[in-house]
C-alpha cells in the first residue's frame, strides 16, 4: 500500500467521526441560541416538518404503492394509535399491491 | 400508548432502568426490519470485500443504516484524501437530519447534565429520536427511554450484520420486503402524534414542496435537511397568536 492511499479502515473512521458529529451538533448548537418566540415556533414544528422533508420526495417519486403505504400508516395510526398496526397495513399493503405487479 | 394531550405534571428528570425496558418496548415493533435490513447491509459489505470485522465494525461505529449502504455503494479497496473527503461530504448530507433532530430535542435533553447527553447521543437514530419526541410531547421526563432504545437498536444492528456478512448475498433484494418503505411507513405513523391543529398546515406545506423540488433538482439525501429548514423558518416567521403577552386565548 502506498503512502498516499488510506485502508477500510480509515474510511469507517472518517464515516464514523462525522455522524457522531451530526448527532451532537444539533444539540450543542441549540445550547447558545437565545429562546426568542421566533426560534422557539420554529422549533415547534421542526419534528413533523422533518418527517414531512424525509417522506415527502418518496411519495412523489415512488408512484401509488408508495403513496398507499404512507396513507394506510398514517390511517391506520389515526385509528388505532398503533405505531405495530401502521407499520404492518403499511408494509402489508405493499407485500400485496407488489404481489400483483404494481 | 396513552397520547392524548394532559396537562404535563412536573416531574423530576431521571435515568431509570425501567425507563430503558420501556425503550426497549417502544421499538419492539421496527425490530423485523430493522433485522432484515442490517442482515441486507451485511450481505453487501461482504460483496464489496469487507472482512466481518470490518462490517461489524462500521455498523458499530457509523450506526446509520442508510449512509452505510450509500456509501458501501462506492466503496473503493483503497481511500484517496478526496476520495475521503467525498465520502465525509456524502455521509453529512444523508446524517445532518440527526443535526436537525438534536436541536429538535435540545429543550428536553436540558433537563440532564452534557456528560449524559454527549455519550448517549451516539446511539440517536430516527427511531428513537421520534421516541424521544413522544416522551418530550407527553411531558414525561425518563431519559432511560431514549437511551434504553437507541441501545437496543444499536445491539440489534450490529448482531444482525453478522449473519448477513456471513451468509453473503441471503437477502439479495430488500425491495421484495418492502423494506425500501419501512422507514417512511413508520415516520408516516409518525405524524399523527405530531399534529398539534392547523397551525402546522403552512410549515408542513412548506417542508413538503422544498424537498420534493430539492430532491428533483440536486437528487442525493440532501432534500431532508432542506425541506426541514424551509419548514421550521416558515413556523418561525408566521405570527403565533400564543405570542400575544396578554391577548386572550383565541
Amino acid at each position: 500500500m502506498s503512502a498516499a492511499t488510506y485502508s477500510t479502515l480509515t474510511a469507517i473512521g472518517v464515516m464514523a467521526v462525522v455522524t457522531y458529529l451530526c448527532r451532537i451538533a444539533g444539540y450543542a448548537a441549540m445550547r447558545h441560541v437565545p429562546r426568542t418566540k421566533a426560534v422557539q415556533n420554529g422549533l415547534a414544528v421542526l419534528p413533523g416538518c422533518i418527517i414531512i422533508a424525509a417522506i415527502a420526495p418518496i411519495a412523489w417519486k415512488g408512484g401509488p404503492v408508495a403513496l398507499l403505504a404512507l396513507a394506510a400508516s398514517v390511517g391506520v395510526m389515526m385509528a388505532l394509535r398503533s405505531e405495530l398496526a401502521a407499520l404492518l397495513a403499511g408494509l402489508g399493503l405493499v407485500a400485496v399491491l407488489r404481489a400483483f405487479g404494481l | 400508548m396513552d397520547t392524548s394531550a394532559r396537562p404535563p405534571e412536573y416531574r423530576p428528570p431521571v435515568v431509570t432502568l425501567a425507563g430503558m425496558a420501556q425503550g426497549v418496548r417502544l421499538f419492539l415493533p421496527l425490530l423485523p426490519g430493522v433485522i432484515i435490513f442490517a442482515i441486507a447491509f451485511g450481505a453487501a459489505a461482504a460483496a464489496k470485500g469487507f472482512t466481518l470485522g470490518e462490517a461489524a465494525a462500521m455498523s458499530a461505529f457509523v450506526y446509520a443504516g442508510l449512509s452505510q449502504m450509500v456509501a458501501l455503494e462506492n466503496w473503493r479497496p483503497e481511500w484517496t484524501a478526496s476520495g475521503l473527503l467525498g465520502l465525509a461530504f456524502v455521509t453529512g448530507a444523508i446524517n445532518g437530519r440527526m443535526a436537525l433532530q438534536g436541536a429538535s430535542l435540545q429543550s428536553w435533553l436540558a433537563h440532564w447534565p452534557r456528560r449524559v447527553n454527549y455519550p448517549q447521543l451516539f446511539f440517536l437514530t430516527d427511531a428513537n429520536w421520534l421516541i424521544a419526541e413522544r416522551e418530550k410531547a407527553a411531558g414525561r421526563t425518563d431519559l432511560g427511554v431514549m437511551i434504553g432504545a437507541g441501545l437496543g437498536l444499536w445491539v440489534v444492528w450490529v448482531l444482525a450484520t453478522i449473519p448477513g456478512h456471513l451468509a453473503g448475498a441471503l437477502v439479495d433484494d430488500p425491495r421484495r420486503y418492502g423494506l425500501d418503505l419501512l422507514l417512511p411507513v413508520y415516520f408516516a405513523a409518525m405524524l399523527v402524534p405530531v399534529w398539534k391543529g392547523p397551525r402546522l398546515i403552512a410549515p408542513w406545506a412548506v417542508a413538503a414542496i422544498v424537498s420534493v423540488a430539492a430532491a428533483q433538482a440536486f437528487g442525493g439525501y440532501s432534500y431532508v435537511i432542506l425541506g426541514a429548514l424551509a419548514g421550521a423558518v416558515t413556523g418561525a416567521l408566521m405570527p403565533n397568536p400564543a405570542d400575544a403577552e396578554n391577548g386572550e386565548t383565541p
